[in-house]
């Protein structure tokens, strides 16, 4: 099913097997282990989580063992930190949760990894270094660290450096703070690498990764009056391959293109992407389910996709006036936005991905379900998050949702979803057919089973 | 009759979806974190069309009753005599969006032909109406409210109800001439006190536009309430503009300026009828507290309006008052 990347593309189905699950087994969820976003890197060799407690998990994968071509590397813990702490804003009185929203990774440019993340207020810029050597026979100190006198020295040594355990360190390089009124939604590395834009309800940033004391303001959609507010911004990227272009998603559900190149304050958009309302789809709560809860390039750049609460869009980046697909995740919710509007459901911001060829997207859905459109073959899959499936190497057996009539055996009724548990966090290995799954305080890893 | 049992199920789900959005704005006030723009802005959407389809039943309701009252078929509102109706409910001074121009036009219309029409697209709801509480149905009360009138539809969904807003708004006591209700009733969250204010005078809302109403002076004065009604207190508004942007603690309910404000200086829609036939009548009054609001989602021109109309200076003053729960929306 799909195109592998790398694949030809009219090539074998994916089948997904279960790789790993990391986190707590507890049905008991502790909020600060609720998982906020996951991110891989560059290469893919690094997988980036963050949670509402503040802290990031970085997994590495380990080195593809050669004679167990079966499978690929697992990954595992490399790095654990306290990325922000809860503080309060004395002036506002508001409490600033610690909550990682966003994780963006550097490219790599030595043997350092650097990544920023960011909370509502704050973002920041850390260092992840490993050390597995370290200096041995000083001639002041001896190795555990007590001053040697320095009568006793008779003879002087140069220090070695002597193997030691792998530690990886994570070090803050960079704080970018009081940049932001409104809540930060999203953080996008420019493709100059130097650069980046940190995006909140009502503004967006540039700023430069050297210089934290000053950023440049570049959108600004706050009303004179903010009884006129009608829209947020919701989501912000910068094109993978244009220095000077970047998007941004509203609440309206429009689509702005912004080129740098035209004025210091890009109020003014480039391109406008939005599509009609179909009216006949009017309720109460369309302005909610029209909403944008991401937006994300294809690799190419050439494409965009969006999500808001039902669907997931393509938009060709030459054509404005309507996307050029459309993918239902899970349209039998339709008939719920009520229900779901009483238990905050209708809220969730859903996050989505492409993979690394760009021939399939992926986004997460309720039940711990989460969705594959493949937009060659127009086909799609719905797949589960679940511990009760994880036997390496199994093949994920395809779920389906009965949303009326008479349920088929295996099929599960809308009314049995199970709206606690959700899936807003996944992304796609880069090169492989490698993905990462985030339930609420759980992250799946999954691969293509491979010959 | 099953289509009266009809509309008050619509009636009713339009209520509650507003008080559960209402609950969502003030919970959200103590939430951590601080108030989420993005939320709020979107729970005041749900409360705008369920405020809406609210008012364009009783709309219907008062239509009825005036068909009983006058069956040789007097008109109920001089229609050609008013300007087109402006905005959708939750700012009546306010014109529409600039893009509806052609909606206006329409609206009134609307209203002279929707106000048969109404009845229809009421009845014509879903026959899969349940009597739940909150229906997952939604389209079908929307579309009963928007749909009314030949331009409705759609974004349209507004066209008619401006037109319904201002007939509910105004009493039909003698033979088309409306006059103004005076009885207020108000939420303040900050308080969580309900007060129904008699003899308030809130022209804003009604006669702002539609000179066939009653002279709006009057709302200007804010006369005392008349003895025997609760009085209302209200954190000085004007200061708190600006504190608001700031983020006053809490979202802004905090007391502060001058002491006492009358409830009549805030935009409220008023409730007219003094019959409650339901038991949730706190709640359907609950209604008026969204005079004011997010006026955005209703039009730009307000501002920049240049027509004197009368009552435009109660509009004005509608507008400089933030209601209680926009205080609570705009924290910062």
């Amino acid at each position: 099913w799909g195109g592998a990347a790398g694949d030809s593309g009219g090539g074998n189905d994916i089948q997904w097997c279960f790789s790993q699950v990391k986190g707590a087994v507890d049905d008991d969820v502790a909020e600060a282990d609720i998982i906020s976003t996951v991110e891989f890197n560059h290469s893919g060799e690094l997988l980036a989580t963050g949670d509402k407690g503040g802290r990031v998990v970085i997994f590495q994968q380990e080195q593809e063992n050669k004679t167990q071509s079966h499978s690929r590397g697992e990954y595992n813990v490399y790095s654990t930190f306290q990325s922000h702490e809860p503080e309060f804003d004395y002036l506002k009185s508001l409490e600033i949760e610690e909550k990682i929203n966003k994780i963006r990774w550097l490219p790599q440019k030595n043997a350092a990894q650097f990544l920023l993340s960011t909370n509502d207020k704050t973002i920041k810029l850390w260092k992840i270094s490993e050390r597995d050597k370290r200096p041995e026979g000083y001639n002041l100190k001896e190795e555990d660290g007590r001053y040697r006198d320095p009568t006793t020295v008779t003879t002087l040594r140069v220090p070695v450096f002597r193997p030691m355990d792998l530690m990886v360190e994570a070090s803050p390089r960079r704080i970018f703070a009081n940049a932001h009124t409104y809540h930060i939604n999203s953080i996008s590395i420019n493709s100059d690498y130097e650069t980046y834009l940190s995006a909140d309800d009502l503004r967006i940033n540039l700023w430069h990764l050297e210089i934290t004391d000053r950023s440049f303001n570049i959108v600004d959609i706050k009303p004179a009056n903010m009884e006129e507010l009608t829209e947020v911004i919701t989501a912000a990227e910068f094109h993978p391959n244009s220095c000077n272009t970047f998007v941004y998603s509203s609440s309206k559900g429009t689509i702005r293109l912004c080129d740098m190149r035209a004025s210091a304050l890009c109020d003014r958009h480039s391109k406008l992407f939005e599509e009609p309302e179909d009216p006949s789809n009017r309720s109460f709560f369309s302005e909610i389910i029209s909403s944008i809860s991401d937006v994300k390039f294809s690799h190419s750049g050439r494409y965009m996709m969006t999500r808001d609460y039902l669907s997931v869009k393509i938009w060709d980046l030459n054509m404005e006036n309507r996307p050029v697909e459309t993918y239902q995740v899970h349209e039998y919710l339709r008939s719920k936005l009520c229900s779901l509007y009483e238990n905050d459901c209708i809220f969730d911001k859903f996050e989505c991905c492409w993979n690394g060829s760009d021939s399939i997207v992926m986004t997460g859905s309720y039940n711990n379900f989460f969705r594959m459109f493949d937009r060659n073959t127009k086909r799609d899959i719905t797949l589960e998050a679940s511990r009760e499936n994880n036997k390496p190497r199994t093949v994920l057996k395809p779920r389906k949702v009965c949303a009326s009539g008479k349920r088929k055996k295996d099929e599960i009724s809308v009314d049995s979803l199970d709206f606690n548990k959700k899936i807003l966090h996944t992304a796609w290995h880069p090169k492989e057919n490698i993905i990462a799954v985030a339930t609420t305080n759980n992250l799946y890893i999954f691969q293509d089973k491979m010959n | 009759m099953l289509r009266g049992r009809r509309r008050m199920e619509s009636t009713l789900d339009a209520q509650s979806l507003i008080s559960i959005s209402l609950r969502k704005i003030h919970s959200s006030r103590t939430q951590r974190g601080g108030i989420k723009l993005h939320k709020n802005l979107l729970v005041s959407y749900v409360l705008r069309n369920a405020r809406q389809l609210y008012l364009s039943e009783r709309y219907a309701e008062l239509y009825r009753r005036q068909q009983q009252h006058y069956p040789d078929g007097a008109p109920l509102l001089a229609m050609p005599a008013c300007p087109p109706p402006p905005a959708p409910p939750e700012l009546p001074v306010l014109p529409l969006p600039a893009d509806t121009q052609d909606r206006e036009v329409r609206s009134c219309a609307a209203v002279r032909g929707g106000a048969e029409l109404l009845e229809g697209p009421v009845c014509a709801a879903p026959p899969e109406l349940q009597r739940a509480p909150c229906r997952d149905s939604s389209p079908g009360f929307y579309r009963a409210a928007g749909s009314a009138g030949p331009g409705g539809g759609g974004g349209g969904g507004s066209s008619a109800a401006p037109g319904l807003l201002y007939a509910a708004g105004c009493d039909f006591g003698t033979g088309g001439v409306p006059h103004c209700s005076s009885r207020t009733t108000v939420l303040d969250l900050d308080t969580h006190v309900v007060t129904t204010v008699e003899n308030g005078y809130l022209h804003q809302d009604c006669c702002s536009q539609c000179p066939c109403c009653c002279q709006p002076v009057a709302g200007l004065a804010s006369p005392p309430p008349a003895p025997g009604t609760k009085r209302k207190y209200y954190p000085g508004q004007e200061e708190e503009e600006e504190g608001v942007e700031e983020g006053e603690p809490g979202g802004g309910g905090v007391a502060g300026g001058p002491p006492f404000a009358p409830c009549t200086k805030r935009a409220r829609f008023e409730e007219y009828s003094a019959e409650h036939p339901q038991d949730s009548s706190n709640i359907s009054n609950l209604i008026s507290i969204f005079g004011s609001g997010f006026t955005g989602l209703v039009s730009r021109q307000q501002a920049d309006s240049e027509q004197p109309l009368n009552g435009q200076l109660c509009g004005k003053q509608a507008l400089a008052s933030l209601g209680a729960w926009t205080r609570a929306i705009v924290a910062f």
